[in-house]
Formats: structure tokens, sequence, C-alpha cells
């Protein structure tokens, strides 16, 4: 439980800590309490949010381990039956083909969402950083209308917008000279029900990046651009040796961020298509939704559930495990 | 000289482009639901509403049980953000204020807390709710988004909590203030844009919540309005007039609440969520 100072965190990791944020300064100093006794206050004021966080969500956890060890479908939930039947479900998931490429294909969308979530919202975030007063404002509200849109109001637009009689989108193809999509059925496949689904979940993430991002940028201190430019840095240059490495930290815990939030999408691919056509766009939560509730197998279900976790702790474990780090450095 | 013409065209450019490509969705949803319906399903779309008629709204607002599903819908969030603000902000102010053991530990636990995939653990949520005979009622759903949001709450309020000078705290100590006072009269204050930001955050995780309550509560009369534009899309599934007037309505609380605390909200999140 060493104090380090500011300074010598040699980590090497990026300190999300050090993030831009004023805000992080008064923590860095934390003052202990002023008489320096330990007291029991700060866990008493945790305790209202570690008890509903344990009770709400440690509970159904728990609960959920313990129903993916069990025989559970109709009948044994309307008798109230507790039928033990040992790894069963599990075995029943993993030795199917299916539970694989869900994975893969979880993996995948949620791989190019992200990408094309970062990438294009620190694009916005930078030309936000660019523009002048009026035009900003007129950038940002176009993102905050996409940002606010509630999801299942924003799926049913989409729905409508792709809607292969009378839809915009397909009106707007055959205009563009690009006739055999007209009368396109964007839903009937899977990789065209993706794209729709990528579009829209891609149109709502980007204002939550672009918009922290620049509010990020304006923090960054006017002397290392003065600085660089001294230098000789053009504006490439000043972007990869000031702008980068200053927003490192955000661009990483938002990348975290997006992973969890794109790889948990629900109602964005239920809403739309309930993972069709034909099953080939159900993601991990839809496919345990699908198995678990759809078809009634719930104890399957469940096991679907406890794998769905398992993989997004995989995925997001380099993330974590800096995280770890940082917080043992800040003792 | 022309360079510099250049440089400054080509973002305004791509920020009008940007604006159209992000406001469209939203645009194309109010027009259609003002639309008649001959304007709705033209051969070419109408790109201006000219002849505008309310009757879309009339017919969303008319399906049964749209009243009791709005209050439904304001009564659960609400409360579950209230709720939620008000055990994050004692804990975000032991995280932000105070050194003790353990502190790590609880960081981490509300990070991990974050990550919960609730969307797939409906089976094991709704056992529970009906083991407890809650079923069909607002409650479990009320405090099951406090928890949803809360680690959120709490990882942002945080960063608020440690922006907010040690000094005036500790000046208002002096002049004989309790702790308690010094923060309720103090920092409460300081807070307001920090408890704005995060309960924006919050009320959009609510009001959008869509997979718990369409496996705990079957009963229409206690469902809440996600559930209801999803069926309603499915009802009236080619009647788009009345999908997008119901989506608007959805929409329009949320949409104006927002612009509303954006420019509060904005920041925020960097400095306090996202960093963990």
């Amino acid at each position: 439980m060493s104090v380090q100072t500011e300074g010598t965190d040699t980590a090497g990791e990026p300190a999300v800590r050090k993030a831009p944020a004023p805000a992080s300064r008064g923590e860095d100093h934390a003052p202990r309490p002023s008489s320096g006794r330990r007291t029991a206050t700060p866990y008493l004021l945790l305790l209202p949010a570690l008890l509903a966080t344990l009770i709400l969500l440690g509970w159904p956890l728990v609960k959920n381990g313990m129903l993916s060890f069990q025989n559970l479908n109709p009948r044994q939930l309307i008798q109230h039956l507790t039928e033990w039947n040992g790894f069963d479900n599990y075995q029943e998931v993993l030795s199917g083909s299916d539970f694989w490429h869900v994975v893969e294909r979880s993996v995948a969308f949620t791989a190019a969402n992200v990408v094309l979530i970062m990438l294009l919202g620190t694009l916005t975030g930078l030309l936000l950083a660019r523009l002048g007063r009026g035009m900003r404002l007129l950038l940002m509200l176009g993102l905050v209308l996409a940002w606010a849109m509630p999801v299942i109001a924003a799926t049913t637009v989409y729905q409508w917008l792709f809607a292969q009689r009378f839809g915009v989108v397909n009106w707007v193809l055959d205009k563009l000279g690009w006739h055999s999509m007209a009368d396109y059925n964007w839903f009937g496949s899977q990789f065209s029900t993706f794209s729709v689904v990528t579009l829209l979940i891609v149109w709502q993430s980007i204002p939550f990046v672009a918009i922290n991002l620049y509010a990020a940028t304006t923090t960054v201190p006017r002397e290392l651009y003065e600085a660089a430019s001294l230098d000789g840095a053009g504006a490439w240059k000043s972007f990869t040796s000031v702008t980068f490495p200053f927003l490192r930290p955000f661009l990483y815990a938002t990348t975290f961020l997006e992973v969890i939030w794109v790889f948990k999408a629900f109602p964005q691919i239920f809403a739309m298509n309930e993972g069709g056509p034909d099953h080939l766009t159900e993601t991990l939560p839809i496919y345990a939704f699908v198995q678990g509730v759809g078809n009634q197998h719930f104890g399957v279900g469940a096991a679907i559930s406890f794998l769905t976790i398992l993989v997004l702790l995989a995925i997001t474990s380099y993330y974590l495990r800096m995280v770890l780090k940082q917080e043992e450095d800040e003792l | 000289m022309k360079r510099s013409v250049f440089g400054r065209i080509w973002p305004n450019a791509t920020a009008v482009i940007l604006f159209a490509g992000f406001a469209f969705p939203v645009y194309w949803m109010f027009a259609t639901s003002l639309k008649p319906t001959g304007d709705i399903i033209s051969e070419d779309p109408v790109w201006f509403p000219t002849d505008i008629t309310l009757g879309h709204f009339g017919r969303a607002v008319d399906a049964d049980h749209f009243w009791t599903l709005v209050a439904n819908s304001i009564t659960v969030t609400v409360c579950s953000v209230l709720l939620s603000l008000v055990i994050a902000l004692f804990a975000a102010f032991a995280l932000a204020r105070m050194r003790f053991k353990g502190r790590r530990g609880f960081v981490v636990t509300f990070m991990l807390a974050q990550m919960a995939p609730w969307e797939v653990m409906v089976i094991a949520i709704y056992m529970l709710v009906r083991d407890n005979d809650m079923l069909d009622s607002l409650v479990p759903l009320t405090v099951f988004y406090a928890v949803m949001v809360l680690p959120l709450t709490i990882l942002t309020l945080r960063g608020y909590v440690a922006a907010v000078p040690k000094e005036l705290e500790e000046s208002a100590m002096v002049d004989g203030c309790t702790r308690t006072q010094a923060f309720v009269r103090v920092i409460l204050p300081l807070l307001a844009p920090g408890l704005m930001a995060t309960s924006l955050f919050g009320f959009i995780t609510a009001w959008n919540e869509f997979p718990l309550v369409l496996i705990l509560n079957k009963d229409i009369e206690k469902q809440t309005l996600p559930l209801w534009l999803s069926q309603f899309q499915t009802a009236f599934g080619d009647d788009w007039g009345a999908t997008m007037a119901a989506s608007s309505l959805f929409a329009l609380p949320i949409l104006i609440l927002f612009i509303f605390l954006q420019r509060k909200a904005v920041g925020g999140l960097t400095d306090g969520a996202v960093k963990g």
C-alpha cells in the first residue's frame, strides 16, 4: 500500500488515471481522513451500494450458475421441481456446433462494430475540435439527436428506413442506378441484416465517442501544441506526438466500454429481426435468450449465459488487468 | 492561400454532411408521423410533409393501455434513477475522498458490475422474482434498473466529487461545519451538473430497458413503453405512420431532456466514468 507520487508511475501501461481530466487531480492527492485514524465511515457509505449490487446482481449470477446445472424445462418450472443434471447442459451446448458459430459471430460482430465506432468517432471528435462555433453546434445537435434516441425507437425507425416497400434507402439506391435494390429485402439475409444492425449501432455510438473525445481535446494544454509547432511539427506530427498520447487513456477506456456495450447489444438485434433470418444473426445474448426463454430450455439457456459471461470476461481481460494494476499503483 | 480556403471548406462541408446523416433518421421519424398515409406509401418519398395530419398520433395514443404504460415508464424510470443517485452519492464520496483498506477492491467490484450481462441473466432473474411472488409488479423493475445504472453512476460521480477542491470542504469545516454539513452545504450544490449528467444516463437506460420487462411482466397493465413500442410495431407492422408516431412519442421526452442537459453531461463521463 505504498502511496505513489505523481510521475513515478513507471508501470508502462498507459495510466487511465492520468486522464486529461483535471478531475483526477484531487484524487491523486486524496487526503486521508484528517485525523488519520481509521473509521468505519467509508465502509458505511459503501454499504448500500455494495448490498444492492451483491443482492440484485450477485444473487441472479449465483442463481444462474445453479440453474445451469439443472434440467429445467416448462414442466420443472411450473411444478417448482429442482432436478440436478450435472454438466449435461454444458455438454449439450459445447458439443454442438451452433454455440461455436455464435461465439465466432459475436466476436466478429463486436470487433467490426467497435473498430468502426472508435475510428469514425475519433475522426468526428477531431473534426468537432477543428470547426468554428456555429458549425460545431450544428454537428453537435446532429450527434445528440442520434445519441438520445431510445434504442427501441431507433430500431423501429431503421426498420422503416430499410423497409422493403416504400423504404427510403431502397428508393435512394434505386435512383443512384442500383436498380436491383429497388425492392430489396434487407432482413432476408445474414449479411444485410447485420449491416443494418451495425449501421444502427455505429450511428448511435459515434456521438458518445466523438463528443467526449472533443471534450477531452479541449483539456490538452495549449503550450504543448506551441512547443510542437516550434519544433516544426506539422498537423499530423502534432497529432501523433501531442493529441494522441494525451487521449490514449480516454481511448482505451472508451474502447473497453464500447466492447461491453456492443457485445451485450440485445434490443437492436432482437427487435430488428429476432436474430433471424434463420437464427443467422443471433449473437450470444440473443442465442441465450432464444434457447432459454424462446425454446423454454431454461437450464440450457442458463448454461449459455454462463458461457457468455466467460467469453465477455475473456475479451475484456486485457483491459481489466490494466485497471487492476492501476488501482494497485494508486494505493 | 488557395490551400487555406480549401482547408476551411472541407471541415465545414464534412460537418454538414455528417449532421445530415446523424439527424436524418430522427427527422424521418417525425416527418413520417405527420404525413398522410398516401404520402407515406408513395413511390417517390415526400421529403417535406406539407399536408400535415395528427391522425397517426391519435391512433398511437388511442392504443389500449397507452397512458397506463406512460405512467408506468415514468414511475419506474424516475424512481430507479433517484434510488441509484442516492446510493451512488454515498459510495462516490467514500471512493473519491477517503483512503481505506479495500478501496481498490470496491472500485474493481463496481467496474466488474458495470459489465454485468443483465440481458443473459433473465432466466435467473425471472425465477428469483417469481419465487418471491413479484411478477407483474413495477417494484422489481425499479430496483433492478437502479442497480443496472449504479456502477456507472458511482464511477462517474466519483470523478465529479474528486473535482471539487478539497480546500472548500476543509475551510467549511474550519468554519465549524461537521463533515456532513460541509458535504451538504458546500459540495452537493457543486455536484449539481454531475448529478444531472449521471441521471441522464440512468434515465436513458431505464427508459429503454427491454429484456427484463419482456420476461417479468406479462400483464399489459404492468408493462413499460419499450415493450409496448416493440409490440406496437409487430401489430401495426405496415402502418408506418402510426408506428413512427408511437416511436416519436416514446423518443420525445428523452430527446428534449437530452438537448437541455447534454452540455452538462459532456466531459463528466471522460472525467469519471470511463477511467474507472
